[in-house]
């Protein structure tokens, strides 16, 4: 019977009540009470999801100009498994090209290995000549090992790509906001004198904040060569604005929830006499984490929504890219790209969102009032 | 005699040996929040003497200021005036010496019933060894009857269970003052009775100095030495003392039919119930002593007499 606790637990915290009532059927519980909740969480999304897609191919039938139309569920799922399987046909290809040029680079060491024991033997001038050839067939082969497929990024490059940005975007505003906001909500006057920026810089969209971000790091980059730096320009710009959207909520939450913190947890702490560090890490920090993760939740979210309008501006290749890329070129695929890209943005925000309930279901305990 | 409450009568007052020197000793002790018109006066002239090993309870009507006086001897709150002494010294803040049982247990409630032990432990035997302090909280845990749920976090557990845990916790600093405010206030009538019993074994066993509030006057009576009772606040003072001259070990099935103890309950709570009817009866003549001066107006014709006009 434990499995099924153990099993009943982990769908509670991963946020997974779909799965509840398959775990109770199988345990053996009452299979009515069990049929209601599979009803409830599974046959009735699935069956809105129906409607959705009639709805859709009757607006994809009206919605038509002379020059463009709607596309339907059919086209959108054609141009999104086009779009994949273009993606393998390019790694094919790429890696294609890579074994050639690997091939290309053991032959030519294989040239300089023996024009190098050719060398060996050989005397005076015609043995400087053969060393110099050597020299230059080594340099050939580990250009030709080293060599990176330069083709245009694939849909499935520009997803990875964008999931990149928008997880550097959300370290840098953790980083930031975490310290601040536990500052803030240990001490009031520092909560004051931040107010007025919070206030201020919250509501504020990425569209402006974008300029601002892109003449930093134009001013951080002056005088590097492209190509020396690990970070691409544009990928910066776009993360730096993602982070500057994505700070405010994790801010907000983690001063809230420090400022909140049980005054009897810091009688407690009074009476105990821990310092100050024990009091952060061992009081104030563990009866915060709840409010703090559900601000980096809302963090995230807004992170990836403000992502797809940088990578728009920045021209970072990722989903936003792709999405302006396909909207300028206007094939015949276009808008069915463009369609199944949003449904691929939503769904990988709805994986975003489901990790960090998770995790906030993990750092969660129970009922806090009740404790 | 004892002296434990200083400008008051003495009702029941019973010859004792001469006390010992207090442990504890509240003198002129005024305490209220806030300030200007939204001064509220909580406590007022606060005297009381809490001796070396004695058992002594303060009873009151919530809302009289009780939580307050608890805070004020845990050194989480300080007085506006006079001053609080604990062995010849002012108490200026909290100390491991005097441990505190709230009365919503304060446990943390991401931490098992070990680990919110271990927090205390860890903390005031710092220079003991890993094993002795280990050996000390499972040591404190069974006193309380927790052994099987060690591993559970407070909110799997019930409210008897969680002040248990709040309980062992304090017990496990070796507190030279057991300050217990309102312990078992949150709890339905069986578990407050099964822990009432509780607390007196562990307090007969030990006999730490120890000081319960509670608006229990049974309870009080139960496991008492002394009984202090609260005036209802605002402005609450402490009324006479009342001494528990009961045998201990005691047992509280025989205590019901025992007359000192029907007496003492029937003394404590007609005092009780007196000064709260006497504080109110003064609350009313207050209001009625300053009657509104109602001006003196009388109606007047503003009419123009017929015949002047034009």
């Amino acid at each position: 019977m434990n499995w099924r606790g153990n099993a009943l637990k982990f769908c509670d915290v991963a946020g997974l009540p779909a799965l509840e009532p398959f775990v109770r059927l199988l345990a053996g519980e009452d299979v009515k009470e069990q049929l209601k909740g599979i009803a409830k969480f599974v046959v009735l999304p699935v069956a809105a999801v129906a409607v959705f897609l009639l709805l859709w191919s009757a607006a994809a039938r009206t919605v038509v100009t002379d020059s463009m139309r709607l596309p339907s569920p059919t086209d959108t799922w054609t141009a999104g498994k086009e779009l994949f399987a273009m993606h393998s046909a390019q790694r094919a290809e790429d890696l294609k090209v890579k074994q050639e040029k690997t091939m290309q680079a053991v032959t030519l060491l294989a040239q300089a290995n023996a024009v190098t024991k050719q060398a060996e033997s050989a005397t005076g001038e015609r043995k400087e000549t053969l060393l110099a050839n050597a020299l230059v067939l080594k340099k050939k082969a580990v250009q030709a090992a080293n060599y990176r497929p330069s083709s245009a990024p694939t849909f499935v490059d520009q997803i990875i790509t964008s999931l990149k940005t928008v997880f550097v975007g959300f370290a840098i505003a953790t980083l930031i906001a975490v310290p601040i906001g536990v500052l803030c909500g240990m001490s009031p006057w520092c909560n004051a004198a931040l107010t007025p920026f919070i206030q201020i810089f919250k509501p504020v969209s990425p569209l402006a904040w974008l300029p601002l971000a892109f003449l930093i790091i134009v001013w951080a980059y002056s005088g590097t060569q492209p190509g020396d730096n690990f970070f691409d320009k544009a990928f910066l710009i776009s993360a730096i604005t993602v982070s500057l959207c994505s700070l405010w909520p994790t801010l907000v939450n983690t001063t809230l929830g420090v400022a909140s913190v049980d005054k009897d947890y810091m009688n407690v702490a009074r009476v105990l006499k821990l310092s100050w560090s024990q009091q952060l890490f061992k009081i104030i920090l563990p009866a915060s984490l709840p409010l703090m993760f559900a601000g980096l939740r809302i963090s995230l979210g807004v992170g990836w929504m403000v992502l797809i309008a940088a990578d728009m501006l920045a021209q970072n290749p990722g989903l936003g890219k792709f999405v302006w890329d396909e909207f300028q070129n206007g094939s015949s695929q276009t808008y069915a790209r463009i369609a199944f890209s949003v449904i691929i943005i939503g769904l990988i925000g709805l994986v975003l969102d489901r990790i960090m309930i998770f995790m906030r279901n993990l750092v969660s305990f129970g009922d806090p009032q009740a404790a | 005699m004892s002296v434990a409450v200083l400008d008051r009568p003495r009702s029941k007052a019973i010859a004792r040996p001469a006390p010992p020197d207090p442990l504890i000793s509240m003198r002129a002790v005024c305490k209220g929040y806030g300030s200007g018109v939204t001064r509220n006066e909580v406590l007022s002239n606060i005297n009381l003497n809490l001796r070396k090993g004695e058992f002594l309870a303060i009873v009151g009507f919530s809302g009289s200021g009780k939580t307050t006086l608890t805070k004020l001897l845990a050194g989480l709150e300080m007085p506006d005036s006079g001053e609080i002494v604990m062995n010849n010294e002012v108490i200026k803040g909290p100390s491991q010496e005097r441990g505190i049982v709230f009365q919503n247990y304060s446990l943390l409630p991401w931490l098992t019933v070990r680990g919110n032990i271990a927090l205390s432990v860890d903390r005031v035997f710092k220079h003991w060894s890993r094993g002795e302090r280990r050996d000390h909280v499972e040591k404190f845990v069974e006193m309380v009857g927790l052994s099987h749920a060690v591993h559970r976090r407070p909110h799997e557990l019930s409210g008897g269970m969680r002040q248990r845990v709040s309980l062992a916790r304090t017990l496990a600093m070796k507190p030279n003052v057991l300050l217990l405010d309102e312990p078992l206030s949150a709890l339905d009538a069986l578990t407050r009775s099964v822990l009432q019993e509780e607390i007196l074994k562990i307090w007969e066993e030990e006999r730490q100095t120890c000081l319960l509030i509670t608006n229990d006057v049974d309870e009080a009576i139960l496991l008492a030495d002394r009984i202090v009772p609260l005036n209802p606040g605002p402005n609450a003072s402490l009324g006479p003392a009342f001494s528990v001259e009961l045998e201990r070990p005691r047992d509280k099935t025989a205590l019901n039919h025992n007359e000192t103890f029907k007496g003492l309950r029937n003394a404590v709570t007609n005092y009780l119930v007196a000064v709260r009817q006497k504080s109110r009866d003064d609350e009313a003549l207050a209001t009625e002593a300053s009657p509104i001066e109602l001006p003196d107006l009388q109606p007047r014709s503003l009419r123009v007499p017929r015949g002047r006009a034009g």
